[in-house]
């Protein structure tokens, strides 16, 4: 079975057999490996991508399930003209990133959080990255990079 | 975040650090924002093959043979035993005890050691392979209990004064036994490796890694390679936190086998599931205290035992020890200290490196007796602190005297202002007066202080003597050689950023060379806190001489004349290696004398709510007040505090490790748990310089420091809540229940439970 789908603006197909997760049609089929894995089983949230616009973790998605979907990945969020958008910026000045395993994942949740419009309250923010293990920041500055994106109107 | 200086005459003497104005970004942050960064998962080989380690499910046992089934096509994969290993079948490090694989007819330790290895073009057809490989072996009795153990890796005791008679007259005498089990470093990179076998003969690796002399002089070994024949050469590594200071020489050496044997390039990714079954942990402890005391809080007297449990291999365990044994007082200045301390041996995966050393576990006993006492003499835990803490000149366990760099109180003073501690502590006691009845949840806060000895134990530093280099490029460039790794916390960005501040130049000017061992001199690994406080230092001296080189050719300033200095006079590379910061001398016979040429300082505020119903622990709070010699990058400095501390009120909280029978029954991130951004509490940092004169910058490391209070901290904070104290870590639920009365304690953390015997 031919899989449809659109990955960062592009659209693909992919004859992978249908239980492939998403996770390894994006990195080892289509050469993506912005998108981490960190647990396989849905715990760590590296491997965040949006599907149509919702964080998932690609590691859970069966390639089968996003026919005709849109898939977005840390690939496609800085400017085609280079440098960095404003969530990636605000990262890099508050040190959001330190061994940056978990930062791929951490921007897909952090840009749906943005993109909900909602309130960049501390408590909003905990909860928009619950699902993303970090080890190395103490989500501190995680924190402070999206909501100083959500204060530069990201 | 606000930095204090503790306000104190600087010596005449004292270098003053150049120091850039504006803060540098993270040098690999946009790579790793971006998704470019290269992660050794992410490296493409063609035609690479994928590898997998085939494990004991014994705990200890005899091997008697590899049985492989006829029924598998073996022509599709190369399977690679002891008998295959080209060197000596020993993983090399301090001691050589650990096989690479177990050979049959070897004895098996523990159970998840590695006895063959396979590979294949696929994964489908490397998972077929691995269901068809079996093990027969003869089990033998375990030994699970460390204090049952009678095969020991390492044992010290060191001290001064009279303790017996110190204890006689005391006032008071505490006691107390406290346990602390496995923790994991969960680093969300798992473990991984790629090798590839040369034309030459030699092997190349690419992986996940702190420490690439470590790997490199284990490949040797186990690969009869000579130095030329290995190349290491470190990925970007997600996260370490000592977890990968020593495994990846095994995994290393896995990976060569089956490149050697295949021809091909060979790819070890360990998933979650084997890296947490396999690789080290920190060292479970139990350890015992008599603390004397005098009637206004003054400690006379400490008697404490301290026994690790090294797991079923040497690996790092007698270091990891010695820096328990020195810390186990905690940072107090007592007249009479007997410690007497011994790592040994049980059936369980081998115990190794974790941020902190061995310092987390002795410290949070530590900080347990001095709590006890303070609540035991009704005293403030502040003010017995202050009555007890190292002041410049203080003498230590292993009679070293300290210098003017001890900021112990300027460490607790700022924790306990900025968390308002004295003002919160009678707040809680009122409300725990006053609680009725119906009341479902209760506050408490908590206070600990710790000392952590700066870079290596001892004469470690001086054996070492590593060298760092910087180079002026004939073609005008300057760059940064060392081995120092980047793992997250920051050596891409301080190093050149120390370069630069000292030649006085654009930080974008300075280069750094890759973690190559065939490039880059051995800077000694990256552990122990060392990397910005030795190696930095290394590079500012380095700085110095190539500034004074190029302005001695050419008359005018560095940063206007370096260009035409490299295309005039060529390059010049300073290679500057490791001397020992004078008057420091260690005695490993006797173990006294200069433990640390220097010691950083912390101190932890924690704030819990305790659900009454249940004993669950939310610590909503920590401020951390760190002293680090000096901040030489305060967002990446505070990044290191930060993710310690939470880090730290894992350990206290909820991070625990399962075992039956030897085997680490939660080795999944689904029943591993660590804190997530809910379960994180507000964190706040204060950093304290109090800088380590001896080197140029008076930088004493970071990374560390904050893992040895948060956990004494946030359990005094439980027992500020509910009135009980938990001696065990971690401090979960059933422990807190248990200790306030109302159900049996679960078993001791660390040790391993036994199936019951089956007729």
């Amino acid at each position: 079975m031919t899989t449809h789908l659109v990955v960062n603006g592009s659209a693909f197909e992919s004859d992978a057999p249908g239980m492939r997760r998403l996770l390894d049609v994006l990195r080892e089929d289509l050469g993506l490996t912005g998108t981490k894995e960190g647990c396989g089983e849905g715990e760590c949230g590296a491997c965040t991508v949006l599907l149509d616009g919702e964080p998932v973790l690609s590691c859970l998605v069966p390639v089968c399930q996003v026919q005709g979907a849109e898939v977005r990945t840390v690939e496609a969020l800085a400017p085609a003209s280079g440098g960095l958008n404003v969530l990636q910026q605000a990262f890099l000045e508050t040190g959001g990133a330190q061994c940056g395993i978990c930062t791929p994942g951490m921007l897909m949740a952090g840009e749906a959080f943005l993109a909900s419009g909602a309130d960049p309250t501390d408590k909003a923010i905990r909860e928009a990255i619950a699902g993303n293990l970090c080890r190395c920041t103490g989500y501190t500055k995680i924190i402070d990079a999206i909501r100083l994106a959500a204060e530069r109107g990201a | 975040m606000t930095i204090e200086t503790p306000a104190r005459p600087t010596p005449a003497s004292t270098p003053q650090p150049t120091r850039s104005r504006t803060v540098p970004l993270r040098r690999e942050g946009p790579a790793k924002l971006t998704g470019t960064a290269l992660y050794t998962d992410d490296m493409v080989f063609p035609g690479a093959w994928y590898g997998a380690t085939i494990r004991s499910t014994d705990a200890h046992a005899t091997l008697l043979a590899i049985e492989l089934d006829p029924a598998f096509a073996w022509d599709r994969v190369v399977v690679v035993t002891a008998d295959d290993i080209p060197g000596t079948n020993v993983v090399m490090s301090i001691a050589a005890d650990q096989p690479i694989l177990v050979p049959v007819g070897g004895e098996i330790r523990h159970h998840a050691e590695p006895v063959a290895l396979l590979a294949a073009p696929d994964r489908d057809t490397l998972r077929e392979a691995r269901r068809r490989v079996t093990l027969r072996t003869q089990p033998l009795p375990p030994v699970f209990d460390p204090l049952a153990s009678d095969v020991m890796f390492a044992h010290y005791e060191l001290g001064r004064g009279d303790v017996d008679a110190a204890l006689a007259a005391a006032d008071r005498v505490i006691e107390g036994t406290y346990r602390v089990g496995h923790q994991e470093q969960l680093y969300i990179e798992n473990n991984a490796m790629i090798a590839l076998s040369r034309e030459d003969g030699g092997i190349t690796v690419h992986g996940s890694l702190q420490c690439p002399y470590y790997v490199h002089r284990a490949l040797i070994a186990g690969m009869a390679l000579d130095d030329a024949h290995v190349q290491v050469i470190q990925a970007e590594t997600g996260g370490g936190f000592g977890g990968k200071e020593e495994y990846p020489s095994m995994i290393a050496l896995h990976a060569a086998l089956l490149a050697r044997r295949t021809g091909k390039p060979v790819r070890m990714i360990y998933d979650r599931h084997e890296d947490l079954s396999a690789t080290t942990k920190r060292h479970p402890a139990v350890i015992r205290h008599r603390t004397g005391l005098t009637r206004d809080g003054r400690i006379v007297a400490q008697d404490i035992d301290l026994v690790l449990d090294g797991g079923a291999y040497t690996t790092l365990t007698p270091v990891v020890l010695s820096r328990a044994t020195i810390h186990a007082g905690g940072p107090y200045d007592v007249a009479n200290v007997r410690i007497r301390s011994r790592a040994v041996a049980t059936n369980t995966p081998p115990n190794g490196a974790f941020r902190g050393f061995g310092a987390p576990q002795a410290e949070f006993a530590a900080e347990m007796q001095v709590n006890r006492a303070a609540h035991a003499l009704g005293m403030s835990p502040l003010e017995i602190r202050r009555r007890n803490v190292y002041r410049p000149g203080g003498v230590t366990p292993t009679r070293q005297v300290l210098g003017a760099d001890v900021a112990g109180l300027e460490v607790l003073e700022r924790a306990a202002d900025a968390s308002d501690f004295e003002r919160t502590l009678a707040r809680t006691a009122a409300d725990r007066a006053a609680r009725p009845p119906s009341a479902r949840t209760a506050r408490g806060i908590g206070l600990a202080l710790a000392w952590h000895g700066a870079g290596f134990t001892g004469s470690g530093e001086e054996k070492m003597g590593s060298v760092a280099s910087l180079e002026l490029t004939g073609d005008g460039r300057i760059r940064i050689l060392t081995a120092s790794t980047e793992m997250g916390q920051g050596t891409k960005t301080i190093f050149p950023q120390l370069v630069a501040g000292e030649l006085e130049i654009d930080i974008d000017e300075v280069e750094l060379a890759p973690q190559d061992t065939s490039f880059v001199p051995d800077s000694g690994p990256t552990v122990a806190s060392r990397t910005a406080m030795v190696v930095g230092g290394l590079l500012i001296h380095a700085a110095r001489r190539l500034k004074a080189d190029v302005e001695g050719r050419t008359g005018r300033p560095f940063g206007l004349s370096w260009r035409d200095d490299a295309e005039d006079h060529g390059p010049t590379r300073i290679d500057e290696t490791f001397l020992p910061y004078p008057d420091r001398h260690f005695d490993d016979e006797t173990y006294t004398g200069d433990a640390y040429p220097s010691f950083g300082w912390a101190a932890a505020v924690a704030e819990v709510e305790v659900d009454l119903d249940t004993a669950e622990v939310a610590v909503l709070s920590v401020v951390a007040a760190d002293d680090v010699g000096r901040v030489i990058h305060p967002v990446l400095c505070e990044g290191q505090v930060e993710g310690g501390t939470l880090q730290a009120v894992g350990y206290a909280t909820i991070e625990e490790i399962k075992l039956l029978d030897g085997r680490y029954l939660n080795d999944r991130l689904a029943t591993y748990i660590i804190p997530t951004s809910l379960d994180a509490p507000r964190l706040e940092t204060i950093l304290v310089e109090a800088p380590f004169t001896d080197a140029p910058h008076g930088a004493k490391g970071v990374g560390e420091l904050p893992m040895d209070v948060g956990a004494p901290a946030v359990v005094a904070a439980i027992h500020d809540a509910v009135g009980a104290w938990v001696h065990d870590l971690p401090a979960t639920p059933e422990r807190i229940l248990a200790a306030l009365g109302g159900i049996e304690p679960p078993g001791p953390p660390g040790v391993s439970a036994v199936s019951p015997v089956r007729e």
